[in-house]
């Protein structure tokens, strides 16, 4: 579990100091801790990797790295010289070079402009132009970054504009190089150019972190790579020595086993059916590449994967509301009669007289209004009920006495209903808005991360309700990144990755690792529906190497 | 579990803001010679020592009341309406087509025609902005802002060039009617054998205003409408999630809100003038963003502040009479009500939070 002492150079000499080199590095957001204890150490002209789940705490890492937070304890070292990190500026001096998932770019600058902004001398512009211009076309033809040094950013690809965000590092003379989620924004070949470039940076000695949760990256460029889970680096390996699976199951993590008592499903008609489900975002990327699903009366379909991989858009979709801007295809059906996919008529409120409740994934923007007290909660969402309302008036009397009474059968604490929501602690929150979706004994319940923040106590509460809700013959899509949430809960298993389904198991038949695969995105011949269960090692999984875990 | 008592947020804020107002304006009249003791004797006795200094404070409030409203509602959609003035500009012009166009034979039918004529044209006017913020994201304080140099521009013209009656020299429309008159409150007192506020300019639209309070208390706090908007205002992921339209509720509110700007016109225009006239709303738009703010956006606060509000506008004007305070001075008195009360709100509000969150944990630690 130790980082420093496992890790000992992935490529160049063993003996000259860490580039980077981070001890017992702890940070808290009030109750949050964000970091804790982290031991990190990064040899010089090496690419590592850091890998982990959404709110892993990589992000917070690396802001610590740059000077954008303080940590609350711990040190860091820059070339075995310990440094402390008070702001941007200090690291840009200390050689340290940033490229952030969203760029920060002046649109309509020219690219030599940007790359200038910040480090002008003096108080003329041309000298440090032409300056940049210069040094601009030696790192171009050394890396492979090229880049038209006169055009404007909003005219780039994408691709484009984050070899001007690297520019604008090495310009800096960056020697150490974070990069946040290089390749969320990019094209398959965008991605593997800028791989090409890293491995010219790594050549040419600088040292390369690179933060990512696609396990496929790690696997293609790193030399090492550490895992970080909820807060804590759980492992520091060399990439030859490891495995996608075994890095799959270190992210997932395994905890105690979650006993959920339930009988075998006895599935009936289908309720939900999801043919070819696309959407493409705002800016063109393609988040769902044609999801097809199939939910039954009475049946729990679990849908496994890491975060960002498509099943917050699904649940959107399917709850009403595809983000802004973005193009949706396909069909679904509720019970056989087709639903709207978008435009007129396409909201939430249309999906809840479909009969379809959703507990979103964020209880705290979604799911509740944090100043709203407990009893207005309740009606949040069924504002539109009749038995919340009198004409035009809401029935406020109503609302009180059914929130009390749901307070009391799913045992919110404290039981007062006129306490804002943002006062509850997570799991009382978070049963404010079970119990407010599953008394409506909704036909298809969506779930999204039903337990995330949640104490243990509740996640069983939880659990229980949502299998008596199947118990009573509706149909229950769960979505969650707790792959021992899905095993315990589940009927079946559906493994999005890419936006796709990337294959489907019974839990009775398949393993962590294997999920954990199918997570990763390795390929999964038999995705259809029909396939469901076939037993686990007839795919690709036997051709990687199996980790002991 | 909240930072401070509900009575110390609701009261003691803006007492304490209006107390550090006081003082910097004693400062200042101090500064150019006069009695701080003095002016505020001549400010009280004016606006509140006798019932006619009572009949135009009443009368300025009635007007804060309405655009207080207004910004009130926008508000609770988080959305930020400056545009009153413009708004209730645009409400005076709907009266005065009403009143001038359609034949009304008596005042209880003229004063809710052209309070439908006002309001109509107050949310109107609101409409675009709100609109353009819904669908296309203009930004509302922008756009709100701007219509109020366009409905200054609009009503110049319109009074200039076509209301105003053949051979006059002033940019006002005609007379309305005699029989369109509402009665004033003196009227009223003096059929109840009272002899109250005689010459003041308060009319039977302080009534209509009271009501209008409660209504809008009603609307914001019991139907559903009002619920939709507060969700809104809170967080519009929530909203959609609830199955709420962000852009449905942000013009039903920007409407609401620019019906109670414009229905400020049935006091101004329809009692007092009885005609249209240039800036007729004299700021009194403006001001509203002061009264919701000090009242907290609840109805009950917005009607406390207005009537603060119509004290300085009163006493100010007597200040004006009586003393050599100059009036440039009275308006400094009163920006600086509206920069502490409204403006800087917080630099007050802050330390109170501090003090009350010390005070808790010090009995907290006593338990």
């Amino acid at each position: 579990m130790t980082a420093a002492s496992d890790m000992m150079g992935g490529r160049s000499a063993t003996t000259a100091p860490a580039a980077i080199e981070l001890r017992g590095i702890s940070k808290a957001f009030g109750p949050v801790q964000a970091n804790r204890n982290i031991n990190l150490s990064v040899p010089k002209g090496t690419i590592h990797g850091i890998i982990g789940e959404n709110g892993a705490g990589k992000s917070t890492l690396m802001s610590i790295l740059y000077g954008f937070y303080k940590p609350d304890s711990g040190q860091v070292l820059v070339n075995g010289q310990p440094i402390t990190i008070a702001d941007s500026q200090t690291a840009i001096r200390a050689g340290i070079g940033m490229v952030f998932q969203h760029f920060k770019l002046v649109q309509n600058f020219t690219v030599l402009e940007n790359i200038i902004l910040g480090v002008e001398d003096g108080a003329l512009l041309r000298p440090s132009l032409s300056k940049a211009r210069g040094v601009l076309k030696q790192l171009a033809t050394e890396y492979q970054l090229n880049v038209d040094p006169d055009e404007t950013i909003e005219n780039l690809s994408v691709g484009h504009q984050q070899r001007v965000e690297i520019l604008k590092a090495l310009y800096r003379q960056a020697d150490i190089l974070i990069l946040d989620e290089p390749t969320g924004v990019l094209t398959p070949a965008e991605a593997d150019h800028l791989f090409r470039i890293l491995e010219g940076l790594r050549d040419e000695g600088k040292t390369i972190i690179l933060i990512t949760h696609k396990l496929r990256e790690i696997m293609d460029i790193t030399d090492n790579v550490s895992v970080m889970r909820r807060g804590e680096m759980v492992a520091s390996v060399k990439t030859a020595e490891t495995s996608p699976e075994h890095l799959a199951e270190l992210m997932v993590g395994r905890k105690v086993l979650l006993n959920v008592e339930k009988t075998p499903a006895t599935p009936k008609a289908p309720i939900l059916e999801v043919r070819n489900l696309t959407m493409t975002d705002i800016e063109g990327v393609e988040r769902l590449r044609g999801i097809d699903l199939n939910i039954r009366a009475g049946e729990i379909l679990g849908l496994a994967g890491v975060s960002g991989n498509g099943q917050t858009t699904l649940l959107e979709i399917l709850g009403g509301y595809p983000p802004k801007g973005s193009k949706v295809g396909g069909e679904i059906r509720m019970n056989g009669a087709p639903l709207p996919i978008g435009g007129r008529g396409c909201d939430a409120a249309q999906r809840r007289r479909s009969g379809i409740g959703h507990i979103p994934e964020d209880r705290q923007v979604e799911g509740l209004i944090m100043d709203f007290a407990a009893w207005e909660n309740v009606a949040f969402g069924w504002q539109d009920a009749p038995e919340f309302t009198k004409g035009m008036l809401m029935d406020n009397a109503a609302i009180r006495a059914d929130a009390a009474a749901k307070m009391e059968r799913f045992d919110v604490r404290p039981r007062n209903p006129n306490l804002a929501a943002r006062n509850f602690s997570g799991g009382n929150q978070q049963k404010i808005v079970v119990a407010r979706e599953i008394e409506r004994n909704p036909d298809l319940l969506l779930i999204g991360q039903p337990t995330r923040g949640v104490d243990i106590g509740a996640i069983e509460f939880i659990h229980k309700q949502i299998v008596a809700l199947r118990d009573a013959g509706k149909a229950i899509l769960l979505v969650s990144v707790e792959l021992d949430e899905i095993l315990a809960l589940s009927d079946r298993i559906a493994v999005m990755f890419d936006g796709r389904i990337m294959g489907e198991r019974l839990p009775g038949n398949t393993t962590t690792g294997e999920l954990g695969l199918l997570m990763a995105g390795v390929t999964d011949t038999d995705h259809t529906p029909e396939n469901a269960g076939i037993p686990p090692g007839t795919a690709h999984v036997d051709d990687l190497p199996q980790e002991p875990v | 579990m909240e930072k401070m008592p509900k009575w110390a947020d609701v009261i003691l804020t803006p007492l304490i803001s209006l107390i550090l107002a006081m003082a910097i304006s004693a400062l200042v009249i101090l500064a150019i010679g006069e009695s701080p003791v003095m002016a505020m004797k001549t400010m009280v006795e004016g606006a509140l020592g006798s019932s006619y200094g009572w009949g135009f404070t009443l009368y300025y409030a009635t007007n804060f009341i309405f655009t207080g409203l207004a910004v009130m509602v926008a508000y609770h959609a988080s959305l930020f309406n400056i545009g009153g003035e413009g708004q209730a500009a645009m409400g005076g012009l709907g009266v005065a087509l009403v009143l001038l166009y359609l034949p009304l034979p008596h005042w209880a039918i003229a004063l809710p025609v052209a309070m439908i004529g006002a309001a109509a044209f107050g949310a109107a006017w609101a409409f675009i902005p709100a609109y353009l913020q819904a669908k296309r994201g203009s930004h509302i304080v922008i756009t709100t802002i701007m219509f109020n140099f366009i409905a200054a521009a609009a009503l110049n013209y319109v009074l200039v060039n076509k209301l105003r009656p053949v051979g006059s020299m002033d940019p006002a429309s005609a007379r309305f009617p005699e029989s369109t008159n509402i009665p004033a409150l003196t009227d009223i007192a003096a059929g109840l054998g009272l002899e109250w506020g005689k010459n003041t300019p308060v009319n039977i639209t302080f009534l209509v205003a009271i009501v209008a309070c409660l209504l809008i208390w009603l609307l914001i706090w019991r139907t559903r409408l009002g619920y939709e908007i507060r969700v809104l205002g809170k967080s519009e992921p929530g909203a959609v999630y609830a199955g709420i339209s962000p852009v449905r509720i942000t013009v039903i509110a920007m409407l609401i809100s620019g019906g109670l700007a414009g229905l400020m016109a049935i006091n101004n225009v329809m009692g007092e003038s009885e005609r249209l006239v240039l800036n007729a709303v004299e700021g009194a738009g403006f001001i509203g963003i002061a009264v919701a703010l000090m009242g907290r956006n609840h109805p009950f606060g917005v009607f406390l502040a207005a009537l603060l509000f119509g004290f300085l506008y009163q006493g100010g004007g007597e200040l004006a009479l009586w003393t050599s305070i100059p009036r440039e001075l009275i308006v400094v008195i009163q920006a600086l009500v509206i920069l502490f009360t409204g403006a800087l709100d917080n630099m007050v509000r802050m330390p109170l939070e501090r003090i009350f969150l010390s005070m808790r944990r010090t009995t907290g630690g006593a338990k």
